[in-house]
């Protein structure tokens, strides 16, 4: 196995690796961050505005960590500076 | 595979590029600022209002109720500013039910020229309501060990507005020609419908967050006026 075909091996295994465990996390904040606000929502109804809003930044700010395993995981396919870097030297050696 | 509409370029002349990004951001400011222009023209204050002044006098209400809970006590000066962003945002976003469009959100240089102007106006509107002492003040908040976390943070949000909505409205695009190759029939549909409601949620979350920055920036001076 020549070293283009196991950095491509690893770079896609990586990069499934990639976006497959860094949405566990965010996954778990956001259940846990919608749950109670729901719980929040049917005790008092009449802060519904405060605790939506809060609640949709508080996703935002969560979710932003998954969206860069995401930015990452698409860096490694589309845009990575590895395999330029190993082709290129395949190509000149 | 093209990763966004950077990539589309129409007209290059050494440097100078003219991309799919640039054309659809004047286009989207013309529409914003003429179809304000247009509606503005004739204002009444009667008891019959035309249905487009209706329409700008709902979202100019709600924003400035918007920005008055986060805790800026005068939305009338930050709503040139905050109301822009929404609606520039919101209109990108939106626009992708038009066939053949591609959101100019959907481009890192976009969302990074928002966010930066979002990390120019918090030090702007801070210092002209604390004065340089008072906002810089801010920065010593709880004690002055936290200097180096409140630069920090100063930069890392910023990098974080651009990113989040970049990554959301690109990995939209994206997922869509996934699906385009995959089942082009009716699936696609739901991925736009679902689009629509992130870029949206995106638009509202972008220009809360920079009211918050903005609010937190300002807030220290006002217990005292008050």
């Amino acid at each position: 196995m020549d070293n283009v075909t196991l950095v491509a091996i690893i770079s896609i295994a990586v990069s499934g690796l990639t976006i497959a465990v860094g949405t566990i996390g965010p996954a778990l904040g956001q259940g846990r961050a919608v749950a109670s606000a729901l719980t929040s929502l049917a005790q008092q109804p009449d802060a519904s505005t405060t605790i939506t809003r809060t609640l949709f930044v508080g996703l935002a700010m969560i979710e932003s960590l998954a969206i860069y395993c995401f930015l990452i995981a698409i860096i490694i396919i589309f845009a990575n500076p590895f395999w330029n870097h190993v082709v290129a030297k395949a190509g000149g050696g | 595979m093209h990763l966004g509409p950077d990539d589309v370029v129409f007209w290059q002349w050494g440097f100078v590029k003219l991309n799919s990004t640039i054309v659809t951001t004047w286009v989207l400011m013309a529409v914003l600022v003429g179809g304000s222009h247009l509606i503005t023209r004739k204002l009444a204050t009667g008891l019959t209002i035309s249905r487009w002044q209706n329409l700008l006098e709902i979202i100019v209400g709600s924003a400035k109720k918007q920005i008055g809970e986060v805790g800026l006590s005068r939305p009338e000066k930050y709503i040139g500013f905050l109301g822009t962003l929404f609606l520039f945002i919101g209109l990108s976003n939106l626009s992708t039910i038009i066939p053949g469009y591609e959101p100019p959100t959907g481009s890192l240089s976009t969302t990074a020229a928002l966010a930066i102007s979002v990390f120019v106006a918090v030090p702007f509107y801070g210092i002209a309501d604390n004065g340089w002492r008072g906002y810089l003040r801010t920065y010593l908040e709880p004690t002055f060990i936290m200097l180096p976390f409140n630069i920090i943070s100063e930069l890392t949000r910023t990098l974080a507005l651009a990113v989040r909505l970049f990554g959301n409205i690109m990995s939209g695009s994206m997922i869509l020609a996934v699906l385009f190759s995959i089942t082009p029939l009716i699936f696609p549909i739901f991925m736009t419908l679902l689009g629509l409601l992130t870029g949206m949620v995106q638009a509202y979350i972008f220009s809360i967050l920079a009211t918050v920055y903005i609010a937190a920036a300002t807030r220290t001076h006002e217990p005292e006026s008050k």
